[in-house]
C-alpha cells in the first residue's frame, strides 16, 4: 500500500464519535460480565483459568514428589498415586499448556494488529467456558476417586474396559476429546484472526514474529489435534461397543493407539513451545531496544518446526520393536528440529549483543535468560534421547522425566512467566513488583534445577517413570530427597508470584499503565474497550519506534475507522498477505447463546461418561439450540451499504465469498475435517498391514456387490449438484425463488440416503463392527460421515428458515455458502470413502 | 544345609551389591549391549556439556562482553554459523555414530541359533520360560538366569497390557506387546547378578514389578538349567510334606503349577523351583520361610491389585509348615 502524504483522517473529529465507539464496544457489568465477549475480558479469563489448573496439576506434582521423597513410602496409596501421576500429566498438557497460549493468543494479538476484536469474538467466548467447564469437572474428578489411571498417554489395552473398569478411563476420553474440540475452536480464531485483521500495512512480512508463531500453533493444531480426537473416538467406541481397534486377538492392534496418539503428541509440543518463542522473540528486542535479529530466519525457523514436528512421532515408540530402518529415518528427523530451535536461540543471543548500551536486566528478561540456559539444557538431551540406543536404555525413565520438564518448563513456563511480568502492565493498573520478581525468580530457577537435573541422574541408575514408590538400596534415595526439596522451592517461587499478583494486579481496560518497557508494538498503544481509538496505518514492524508520534494520533482519531460507522462492533478486514483494507466485518456483541451452548456442550460430555445417555441428548439438544440461536443473529447483509474508514477508501460492510471471513473459517474447518479423515484413512490401511486376514473377502463377508457403492455415489453426486445449482437461483434481494427451498432440501436428503445406503450394504452382508477390526474400521467410516451429514442436515435446514423467511438473497448468502461449502467437502470424504472401502479390499484382497 | 549352600553364595552377593548403587544402573554395563551404548552414552554426554557451555558463555559475552565483541555477535553469521552449521556438523557426526551402535544390535539380533528364552510380562510379575537342550519348555518366574559369554535370544511377549522389559546393565529395555513378539539377542559379559524392572506403565502396580538377572559360568548355568528342568524336590521333614498337604489341598494349585504334584495351575508363577530365586513377588521380597508367610497372608498389602487373593484362614502351624514347604522347593 503506498504510503499516504497525510495522516487517513482530519481534526477535528466530529463530535460524538468517540462516545458512539464506546457505546458499541461497552462491556456487561455485573454478574453480566459472564455474557461478555471482548477479548481483554475473556482473555483475562482464559488466562486465570489456565493458570488456576497450573497451580492445581503442580500440587498435585508436589504431592508426587512427596511420596517419592524416601523409599518405600506410603504416604500415598498406589490407586491413588496412578491417578494423580495421570491427572498431573493430562491437566498440565490440556488443561494448562495449550489453553495458556491460545489464551495469550486471545488475550494479544488483537492489541497486537490493533483489531477491534478477534473476528469471532463468541466462538472465542464458547471456548473459553466449554474449557472451563469441562475442564473443573474433569480435575475435580481427583477428588471423588472417579479420575483416569492410565496415563497421560492411556496406552490400550490398559484403558480397554478389560483392565479398566469404571468410569475413570471415560473421563479422560471424553473430557480431553471435548476441550480439544475447544481447541480447534480457538486454532480456527487464531488462524483467520491474523491472516484478515491486521491493520492497514502490516504485510505478513512486518507481522510480529508472536503472531507468526500463533498462526503456525493454529496451523498444527488444525493437522495434529484431529489425530488424538480420531484416536479418542476409537478407543472410547471400543470401551463402549466392543469394536476392536486395539485388541490383537481380533486384527486389531495397540499401536494404532500409539501412532495416533504420537502423531498429535510430539507436534503438541512444539505447539506449546513455538508461542512460548514467539513471547520471547517480543521480549527481547524490548529490552535490547533493538529490532529483532534475524525476523526472517526466525520465521523460517517456526515454519520449519512445525514442518519437522510431524516426522518425529515415532521417538516415542523407539522401544516397540519397530525395525532398524524406520527408527533411523525419525532419528535423524528428531535431531534435525533441533536447527530451527539453534536458530532461533542464537537470534537472541545476537539481538541481546546488538542492544543499545546494554540488554535491560528486568524481571522478564532474568526469566527469558533463565528460559535460554533451562532450555538448551533440555534441547542437548533431547538430541541425546533421539540417538535410539541411548533411547533404549533412558526410555520411559527420570532421565526423560528430566528431559521434557526442561523443554516444557523451560520452553513454556518460563516464558509463560516472563510474559506475565512483561504484559500485565498492558492490562493493569499496576505493573508487578520488579523486587518481588525477581525473588520470583531465582526460586523458580533455583528450586526448578534442583528439582529436575538430579533426575538425569536417578533415570540412569534405572529409575522407571510412573512408579509410586521404589526400593532402598538402589542408589536413588539421595537424589529423590534433593528433586522433592527442589519443587518445595520451586513452589514457593510460584507461591510468591500468586502473592504479588493480589498485591499489585488490578485489571482495567482503558487505566493501564502505559508502554512501561518503551516497546516497539501495537499492543501498547493506548486502549479503551474498543481496543485502538483508530487503527493505525502500520509502515514498519516496530511501528512505535520508527513511527514516534503513532500513540498521539492513533489516540487522535487520525488513523483508520476512528468511530463506529455502522452503530455496532466492527473491524478492519485486510487482504492475507499485505494487509490492504477489503471490508468491515460486523461483529455481536455480549450475548448469552454461546455460554449456554458451551455450557450444555459440556453438560452432553460428561454426562455421557456416567452412561446417563438420556439427559446427556437433551443438553445436546440445549446446545445445538443456542448454537443456532447464536448463528441466527449472524449474516447481517449489505443493509449499512460503505462506510469510509479515512484515507478516501470506502469499504463494503459485509462480504460473501472467498474474501469473507467466514468463508476462510469453513476452509479451516475443512482442513480440521480433512486431517481426521486422513487419520482414520492411516488407521485403516495400518489395521490392514497389521491384520490382512481379517480383511474381507478372506476374513469377513464379501462386500455388498458393486451396485451399492454405485448407487451411493449417485446419489452424493446428484446432491452436489443439486446443492450448486442452488446458487444461481438465489433471488436477487426482495424477490422469492420457489425452487431454492426444495433444491436445498434435496441435496439434504441425497445426502442422508447416502449415508443409510452405504451403513444398509454393509449391514446386509452380515458384516458386524464388534466382529474384528476390518468390521470395526467399515462402520468408522460411517461414524465419521454420521458428523458430517448430520452438520450438512442443520445447515441445510437453517439455510431453508433463513430463505423462508427472506433472510437469505443473492447478496445476502453466506449462510447458503457456508452450508454449501460444508456439503462439498462432505460429498468429497463419502465418494473418497467409498473408493477406499469398497475399491481396497478388492484391489488388496 | 546342603540344599541352601547355593543360595547362601547368591544372597551374599546380593548383599554386597545392595550396598553399591550399580545394581540397576544403565552406568554399570555388563553386558555386550549395554557396553556398546555405554561409550556413545558419553559421547553424547560430552557434546552436550560443550554445547551448553557455549551457550552460556556466548549470553555472558552478549550481556556484559566488550562492544567490539558484542557488536560481532550481534550479527546474522552468527545465527547461520551457531544455529545451522554448528547443529549440523555436530548432529550429523552422533547420529552416524548412533546409526553403527543401533546398527551392530540389529545385526547380532537377525542371526539365527542361539538358545532362546521367552519372557511374558504378567500383572505384575514375570513368566520366564528357557528352552531345554531337546527344545523343551522349561517355566519358572520372575528371574532371569544367563550364560556369560553366550548369547541369548529373549521372546518378549505380553498376554495382557503393554510391559517393557528392561535390565539396564544387559541391555536397553524393548517393549512387550500383546500380538506381538519382540526379540533381542542379549549376551552377558561375566558372572554377576543385576536386577531390572517393568519400564512401561502397566497399571496398578506397575512399580512393584522387578526381577533379578543372574549371569553364570556356562558350565553352572548348564548345570542350573538341567536341575531347573526336573521335578519339585520331595518334601525333606514332616513339617515340609505337611506343608505340601496344605498346599495342595487349600486350592494353591488352581493358579500354580509345582511340577512333579499335581498342581498344574498357570494363572501365577510356577513354584517347582521358587525357592531357589533371588526374590519373592517379582523382586520386591527377600526370599525365606517368613517371606512366604507374609506374602500368603499380606500380599494385598505387599503388592496391592494383584491377582492372588489374601489367604488368612490358615492357622499358625499351617502357615508355617506351607511356607516352608515353598521354601524348600529348590
Amino acid at each position: 500500500m503506498a504510503k499516504f502524504k497525510e495522516l487517513p483522517n482530519k481534526l477535528p473529529r466530529p463530535p460524538g464519535e468517540l462516545q458512539e465507539l464506546e457505546r458499541a464496544w461497552k462491556i456487561p457489568g455485573g454478574f453480566r460480565l459472564i455474557s461478555a465477549v471482548n477479548n481483554q475480558v475473556i482473555g483475562i479469563l482464559y488466562v486465570g483459568a489456565a493458570f488456576l489448573f497450573f497451580i492445581l496439576a503442580g500440587i498435585l506434582g508436589l504431592i508426587m514428589r512427596t511420596q517419592l521423597a524416601v523409599p518405600e513410602n506410603d504416604l500415598v496409596g498406589q490407586d491413588f498415586y496412578n491417578q494423580i501421576f495421570t491427572v498431573h500429566g493430562t491437566t498440565m498438557m490440556f488443561l494448562f499448556a495449550v489453553p495458556v497460549v491460545e489464551a495469550l493468543g486471545v488475550m494479544l494479538l488483537p492489541q497486537m494488529l490493533a483489531a477491534r476484536d478477534l473476528p469471532f469474538p463468541r466462538l472465542s467466548a464458547f471456548a473459553i467456558w466449554a474449557y472451563i467447564v469441562g475442564g473443573l469437572v474433569f480435575f475435580s474428578t481427583v477428588f471423588y476417586d472417579l479420575a483416569p489411571k492410565g496415563g497421560w498417554f492411556m496406552y490400550p489395552p490398559l484403558t480397554l474396559k478389560e483392565y479398566s473398569p469404571g468410569d475413570n478411563a471415560d473421563f479422560w476420553l471424553l473430557g480431553i476429546g471435548f476441550i480439544e474440540i475447544s481447541a480447534i475452536a480457538g486454532a480456527i480464531e487464531i488462524i483467520v484472526g491474523t491472516l484478515r485483521t491486521r491493520p492497514p500495512g502490516m504485510s505478513l512480512t512486518r507481522m510480529p514474529i508472536f503472531a507468526w508463531a500463533m498462526l503456525i500453533f493454529a496451523a498444527m493444531i488444525m493437522i495434529a489435534f484431529p489425530a488424538v480426537i480420531l484416536a479418542t473416538m476409537l478407543l472410547e467406541i471400543e470401551r463402549s461397543f466392543g469394536w476392536p481397534f486395539f485388541t490383537a486377538e481380533r486384527g486389531g492392534d495397540p499401536l494404532l493407539w500409539q501412532h495416533l496418539f504420537w502423531f498429535f503428541g510430539h507436534p503438541e509440543v512444539y505447539i506449546i513451545f513455538l508461542p512460548a518463542a514467539g513471547l520471547v522473540s517480543m521480549i527481547v528486542p524490548t529490552m535490547a531496544r533493538h529490532p529483532l535479529v534475524g525476523y526472517r530466519l526466525i520465521v523460517v525457523a517456526l515454519i520449519g518446526t512445525g514442518f519437522f514436528s510431524f516426522g518425529l512421532w515415532v521417538h516415542h515408540m523407539f522401544t516397540t520393536g519397530i525395525p532398524s530402518l524406520s527408527l533411523g529415518f525419525f532419528s535423524a528427523a528428531s535431531m534435525a528440529v533441533a536447527i530451527p530451535s539453534g536458530i532461533q536461540v542464537f537470534s537472541w543471543i545476537a539481538t541481546i549483543a546488538s542492544s543499545k548500551e546494554r540488554f535491560r536486566i528486568t524481571t522478564p528478561s532474568l526469566f527469558v535468560l533463565g528460559f535460554l540456559f533451562i532450555f538448551t539444557v533440555g534441547g542437548v538431551t533431547g538430541v541425546m534421547v533421539a540417538l535410539v540406543p541411548i533411547d533404549f536404555q533412558v526410555h520411559d525413565t527420570y532421565f526423560v522425566v528430566a528431559h521434557f520438564h526442561y523443554v516444557l518448563i523451560g520452553g513454556m513456563v518460563f516464558p509463560l512467566f516472563a510474559t506475565f511480568y512483561y504484559w500485565i502492565p498492558a492490562f493493569s493498573r499496576n505493573m508487578l513488583s520488579e523486587r518481588l520478581g525477581r525473588w520470583v525468580f531465582w526460586l523458580m530457577f533455583i528450586g526448578f534445577n534442583v528439582t529436575f537435573f538430579p533426575m538425569h541422574m536417578a533415570g540412569l541408575l534405572g529409575m522407571p517413570r510412573r512408579v509410586r514408590t521404589y526400593p532402598d538400596g538402589l542408589g536413588w534415595n539421595a537424589l529423590n530427597m534433593v528433586s522433592t526439596v527442589g519443587s518445595y522451592i520451586l513452589a514457593a517461587g510460584v507461591a510468591l508470584f500468586v502473592i504479588d499478583l493480589f498485591l499489585r494486579f488490578r485489571p482495567t481496560i482503558d487505566k493501564s499503565v502505559d508502554d512501561p518497557w518503551k516497546a516497539g508494538t501495537l499492543e501498547w498503544l493506548p486502549t479503551g474497550a474498543y481496543s485502538t481509538r483508530s487503527i493505525p496505518f502500520v509502515t514498519s514492524r516496530d511501528p512505535l519506534w520508527d513511527q514516534p508520534n503513532l500513540a498521539r494520533e492513533v489516540e487522535e482519531g487520525r488513523h483508520f475507522l476512528p468511530g463506529a460507522p455502522t452503530g455496532g462492533r466492527e473491524t478492519i478486514v485486510t487482504s492475507p498477505v499485505d494487509a490492504r483494507p477489503q471490508y468491515i466485518i460486523r461483529m455481536p456483541g455480549p450475548g448469552w447463546s454461546q455460554l449456554v451452548a458451551a455450557v450444555f456442550m459440556a453438560a452432553a460430555f460428561l454426562l455421557l461418561t456416567i452412561k446417563a445417555v438420556a439427559i446427556a441428548l437433551v443438553c445436546a439438544v440445549i446446545s445445538i439450540g443456542a448454537c443456532i440461536f447464536w448463528g441466527w443473529k449472524l449474516d447481517h447483509g449489505p443493509g449499512k451499504g460503505e462506510v469510509d474508514i479515512g484515507a478516501g477508501i470506502k469499504l463494503p460492510t459485509y462480504m460473501a465469498g472467498p474474501k469473507s471471513h467466514a468463508w476462510w473459517a469453513m476452509v479451516v474447518l475443512m482442513l480440521v475435517a480433512s486431517s481426521l479423515y486422513i487419520a482414520y484413512v492411516f488407521s485403516y490401511l495400518y489395521l490392514w498391514i497389521v491384520s490382512p486376514e481379517v480383511w474381507a473377502p478372506r476374513g469377513s463377508p464379501d462386500l455388498p456387490g458393486a451396485g451399492w457403492p454405485i448407487g451411493t455415489a449417485f446419489l452424493v453426486i446428484a446432491g452436489t449438484i443439486a446443492m450448486a445449482l442452488t446458487r444461481p437461483m438465489l433471488p436477487i434481494p426482495g424477490r422469492r425463488e420457489p425452487a431454492v427451498p426444495p433444491l436445498i432440501a434435496l441435496a439434504a436428503g441425497c445426502l442422508v440416503a447416502a449415508f443409510l445406503a452405504e451403513l444398509w450394504g454393509h449391514l446386509s452382508t452380515g458384516l458386524r463392527p464388534a466382529e474384528n477390526s476390518y468390521g470395526a474400521m467399515v462402520y468408522m467410516a460411517s461414524v465419521l460421515n454420521f458428523q458430517l451429514v448430520f452438520a450438512c442436515f442443520i445447515l441445510a435446514a437453517f439455510a431453508i428458515a433463513r430463505y423462508l423467511t427472506g433472510r437469505l438473497d443473492r447478496e445476502r448468502r453466506v449462510t447458503y455458502e457456508n452450508a454449501a461449502l460444508l456439503y462439498y467437502y462432505a460429498a468429497a470424504q463419502m465418494l473418497f470413502g467409498l473408493v477406499l472401502v469398497h475399491g481396497f479390499p478388492r484391489l488388496a484382497g | 544345609m546342603r540344599r541352601g549352600a547355593g543360595r547362601v553364595v547368591l544372597l551374599s552377593i546380593a548383599s554386597a551389591l545392595s550396598g553399591c548403587s550399580g545394581v540397576q544402573s544403565a552406568l554399570s554395563p555388563s553386558g555386550v549391549e549395554a557396553l556398546r551404548i555405554d561409550p556413545l552414552f558419553w559421547t553424547a554426554t560430552g557434546v552436550s556439556v560443550a554445547v551448553t557451555l557455549m551457550v552460556v558463555v556466548l549470553m555472558a559475552l552478549a550481556l556484559y562482553g566488550p562492544l567490539r565483541w558484542r557488536s560481532w555477535l550481534g550479527g546474522d553469521r552468527v545465527i547461520i554459523g551457531g544455529g545451522v552449521v554448528l547443529p549440523i556438523v555436530v548432529l550429523t557426526g552422533l547420529f552416524i555414530y548412533g546409526l553403527f551402535v543401533m546398527q551392530a544390535g540389529a545385526v547380532r539380533s537377525a542371526r539365527e541359533g542361539e538358545a532362546t528364552v521367552t519372557i511374558i510380562g504378567k500383572l505384575w510379575w514375570w513368566e520366564v520360560v528357557y528352552q531345554g537342550p531337546d527344545g523343551e519348555e522349561i517355566v519358572s518366574a520372575n528371574e532371569l538366569r544367563l550364560p556369560a559369554g553366550r548369547p541369548v535370544r529373549l521372546r518378549l511377549e505380553s498376554d495382557n497390557v503393554i510391559h517393557s522389559f528392561w535390565a539396564p546393565q544387559i541391555a536397553g529395555k524393548l517393549d512387550m506387546i500383546p500380538g506381538r513378539t519382540n526379540e533381542v539377542v542379549v549376551e552377558a559379559t561375566a558372572p554377576g547378578i543385576s536386577r531390572g524392572q517393568c519400564a512401561e506403565y502397566c497399571g496398578g502396580a506397575h512399580a512393584l514389578m522387578a526381577f533379578y538377572v543372574v549371569a553364570m559360568a556356562p558350565d553352572e548355568y548348564d548345570a542350573w538349567l538341567a536341575r531347573e528342568a526336573g521335578p519339585a524336590p520331595e518334601p525333606l521333614t514332616e513339617g515340609e510334606a505337611r506343608g505340601r498337604q496344605v498346599f495342595l489341598e487349600n486350592g494353591c494349585g488352581g493358579c500354580h503349577q509345582v511340577r512333579g504334584t499335581e498342581a498344574r495351575g498357570r494363572i501365577g508363577p510356577d513354584l517347582t523351583h521358587v525357592g531357589s530365586r533371588m526374590s519373592l513377588a517379582a523382586g520386591m521380597m527377600p526370599n525365606d520361610v517368613d517371606a512366604f508367610a507374609r506374602w500368603i497372608v499380606e500380599n494385598q498389602h505387599i503388592k496391592p491389585e494383584n491377582k492372588m487373593p489374601p489367604f488368612r484362614q490358615f492357622g499358625e502351624e499351617e502357615l508355617t509348615a506351607l511356607a516352608a514347604y515353598l521354601d524348600s522347593l529348590e
